[in-house]
């Protein structure tokens, strides 16, 4: 009874706010949603069982993808009005990508409520005195090590890539070097001298 | 606790869901009640190093001091800026309030004294954590103002660097541990270092995380000397410049709620969490009850916190990211590599 009216509670929250995401007027006001969606969609996770993917959903899509989005749409200037002046101009291309999708929805519902596709009985068996981040590490680990490995290659090359882009030198900057600070001694910066009266020092 | 509400002759299902009430109950009003006495001690500690007397004048010792202020504050006019974002204003302060709130969902106070022991405790401690970061940022940008604004985005670049390698090293903890469960993680250090210390970090290889997750606790839940986020001399009162009453009043509870979390963090991941420091059975440590040691951890790293707010100066903003993300992360990364090596030689081999 519980599960259900959460799982309704959850897939409704999850569908209005995915909604609110597209009408809201404000750009912040969507990566707000979305985050809302995000969530829900966590929620979801768990009542499948699936309790690692919900934590890892909220952990990279809350925690750090939707923060980023966050910071990009909070300094953008914001003009409301161009916003909506390109609406006619996009439409045509708006309103394929918009057919496209729903007849793929339509397919897919037809495909599935015509049967024959027993998904069901595809997904693999719950082994159930193991936890999910066991089963997860197991098969990642072994059956799919070099698919794992290569996502982990693509990474680094996209992030030596996002550094290769941004980096540049630049002449003319006072940076701190810290270890250089540490080996500095009383006796390098400073000097103790007894000038007589009236003689003064020279620096 | 559910089984206490059965035995009264309750219907499972209800029993569940009083002893779930009364379990968040039991561990938030304690916790409201901490957080107005932890804010007195901060202020006690403070002053005395700095050689001044402190709050004295409400109660005895003072000690009504923080109930003065919640009074004073709960009586203020909530004043909401007309530029600002009236929803987002005022989601902000609650989003950080709740989150703080609901990391302690998972900590273990004694043996199996825990609201939820899920098999993901530490993941959910992470999650929640990262949630914390949204309370900040839209109360930076919804009160339509420049410090805010500044100190906003201060704090939440600062709060996303020091996840990172405060994740790495949970990774650490874990791979020791080889749980996720926080009492599972709790268990795994009796009798941890040297045969008879109950800490991980009386371990040579988890001293370091030990040390660094303290620093990151820090820099976490921005305390000195990692306050950017509220550096006055710059920023005004940082991304709260423009919330009043009540309002700033959650943002104050949520901010001692997430320290007090640390502080537990700290204690129950590395110093033995509700276990005695040792596990000699000549003295009857076992017999005094799980939370007293605990409580006492918490305690000893708010001090430590309170110590290090009073006497270390505030750092500057690339030297916080320089230590971030050039001296945590890589010793952390590095760390990963030798846990997971030496554990594949004495453990798994």
């Amino acid at each position: 009874m519980i599960q259900l009216t959460a799982f309704y509670l959850f897939a409704t929250v999850v569908i209005a706010s995915a909604a609110m995401v597209i009408f809201a007027r404000n750009p912040v006001h969507s990566v707000m949603w979305l985050i809302l969606a995000f969530f829900n969609a966590a929620g979801l996770m768990l009542l499948a069982g699936a309790e690692f993917i919900a934590m890892l959903l909220v952990i990279v899509y809350v925690g750090a993808v939707a923060v980023l989005f966050l910071f990009v749409v909070m300094m953008l200037n914001i003009d409301f009005a161009e916003l909506r002046a390109g609406f006619v101009r996009y439409l045509p291309l708006g309103a394929l990508v918009a057919i496209i999708l729903a007849a793929e929805l339509i397919f897919a519902v037809g495909a599935w409520s015509a049967g024959g596709v027993d998904l069901a009985a595809r997904a693999a068996p719950v082994v159930s005195d193991k936890s999910n981040i066991q089963q997860i590490g197991e098969l990642l680990y072994t059956r799919y090590i070099f698919l794992f490995e290569a996502a982990g290659i693509v990474l680094l090359v996209a992030m030596i890539g996002a550094i290769v882009l941004t980096h540049r030198q630049r002449g003319g900057v006072r940076t701190q070097n810290i270890s250089l600070q540490n080996q500095r001694r009383p006796q390098d910066a400073t000097r103790l001298v007894d000038p007589g009266v009236g003689q003064g020092m020279e620096l | 606790m559910t089984e206490t509400f059965i035995s009264w002759g309750m219907d499972p299902t209800w029993a569940w869901g009083v002893a779930t009430i009364a379990g968040i109950l039991l561990i938030a009003l304690p916790l409201m009640l901490s957080v107005a006495m932890i804010i007195y001690a901060d202020r006690k500690i403070w002053a005395a190093i700095a050689l001044r007397r402190g709050p004295n004048v409400v109660g005895p010792f003072g000690l009504l001091q923080s109930f003065a202020d919640g009074l004073k504050v709960f009586l203020q006019e909530t004043i909401i800026p007309t530029g600002a974002n009236r929803g987002l204003f005022l989601i902000a302060p609650i989003i950080t309030f709740t989150v703080a709130l609901m990391a302690w969902a998972v900590i273990p106070f004694n043996s199996g004294a825990v609201l939820a022991d899920i098999n993901v405790g530490l993941l959910y401690i992470l999650a929640i954590s990262s949630l914390g970061v949204y309370g900040v940022i839209l109360s930076g940008w919804a009160s339509n103002s420049k410090y805010p604004f500044f100190s906003a985005m201060r704090a939440s670049a600062q709060m996303i660097s020091y996840e990172v390698s405060i994740g790495f090293i949970l990774i650490g903890v874990v791979l020791f541990a080889d749980s996720f469960n926080m009492n599972e993680i709790v268990k795994a250090q009796q009798g941890h270092g040297l045969g008879f210390v109950n800490a991980f970090g009386f371990n040579l290889l988890l001293f370091p995380l030990a040390v660094m997750f303290l620093i990151s606790s820090l820099a976490e839940t921005a305390r000195a000397p990692f306050d950017l986020t509220e550096a006055e001399s710059e920023l005004v009162a940082g991304y709260q410049t423009e919330y009043s009453s009540m309002a700033f009043a959650l943002f104050w509870l949520g901010e001692y709620a997430n320290v007090l979390l640390m502080c537990t963090l700290n204690a129950v991941l590395f110093w033995g969490g509700w276990l005695p420091p040792l596990n000699i059975d000549l003295i009857p440590w076992f017999d005094i009850p799980g939370w007293v040691w605990l409580f006492g951890k918490i305690l000893f790293f708010f001090f430590v916190f309170s110590w290090v707010k009073a006497t270390v100066p505030r750092y500057r903003y690339d030297q916080l990211m320089r230590l971030g993300w050039k001296v945590f992360l890589p010793i952390s990364l590095i760390w990963i590599f030798l846990i997971s090596g030496y554990l594949m030689l004495t453990r798994y081999s």
